[in-house]
């Protein structure tokens, strides 16, 4: 490989690895009108619950479905996880309803 | 494979068939079928839309198996959920546990349904004549899977 190649290769994922995706399911998903996004995570939130925070703050749906009383559940990389998780780059984090199957 | 997420119908007969085998230390299967219903909370519903978390719910209907099968003297699990859109009288989900006695069965059939219906990652959406819903979590499901808390 060459080092230019080398060099692109060790941008790109540098540059992913300051990144998380986000997902959104159900009502949520339907709430947003988006299913996932990819967020640069800032400094300031190093945990799942400092995410939550953020993106209630977007206002509009968000400050609703983010309120404090609605019982969204937080998954890290597919595992549940509580406010106080640590986030880091990379995390897939999912925002869950309630959920109703069986 | 004892956990299967699938839009398509399924056999019970011939699922209990292929979790048996030829295996004749199993003296028992316990099973559970879940339908829709044509009614929830005083609507009538028409068809429902089950979503799920690719990835996560296939994790989580595992560690639900694994627990049972630490928890009780049994054989083996089964556990198949349909996604998609169902009408009512459609089948959803199947449950069956294989085992030397009923007993063992019976009380692992029932905590793998608890569980699942509080910790997989699976949601309804259903059609009334008043148009789409998100079917609420019920707190009686949580009761019930509290229970199996020690």
């Amino acid at each position: 490989m060459e080092n230019s190649d080398l060099a692109q290769k060790s941008r790109a994922s540098a540059a992913q690895a300051e990144t998380i995706d986000i997902l959104y399911f159900a009502r949520l998903r339907e709430a947003f009108g988006v299913a996932s996004e990819r967020m640069v995570l800032p400094r300031t939130i190093a945990t799942a619950g400092a995410l939550r925070a953020h993106l209630h703050a977007r206002g509009g749906p968000w400050a609703t479905e983010f309120a404090a009383d609605r019982p969204v559940r937080v998954a890290v990389n597919q595992v549940i996880a509580r406010a106080e998780t640590p986030l880091r780059a990379g995390d897939e984090v999912a925002f869950l309803p309630p959920v109703t199957g069986g | 494979m004892p956990v299967r997420i699938q839009i398509e119908d399924f056999d019970v007969s011939a699922e209990i068939a292929a979790l048996r085998g030829d295996n004749p230390a199993i003296g028992a299967v316990a099973s559970f079928i879940g339908l829709v219903r044509d009614a929830n909370a005083g609507e009538r519903v028409s068809e429902i839309t089950l979503e799920h978390y690719p990835g996560m719910t296939e994790t989580a209907l595992q560690d639900i198996v694994d627990e049972a099968k630490a928890r009780w003297d049994i054989v083996d699990v089964l556990v198949i959920h349909r996604i998609g859109a169902l009408r009512p009288t459609d089948q959803i989900v199947l449950v069956a546990v294989a085992g030397a006695h009923r007993g063992a069965a019976f009380a692992a059939c029932e905590f793998v349904m608890d569980y699942l219906k509080t910790r997989a990652p699976f949601w309804k959406k259903e059609r009334t004549p008043a148009g789409g819903r998100w079917v609420d979590a019920r707190s009686s499901d949580d009761a019930a899977a509290e229970r199996w808390v020690r």
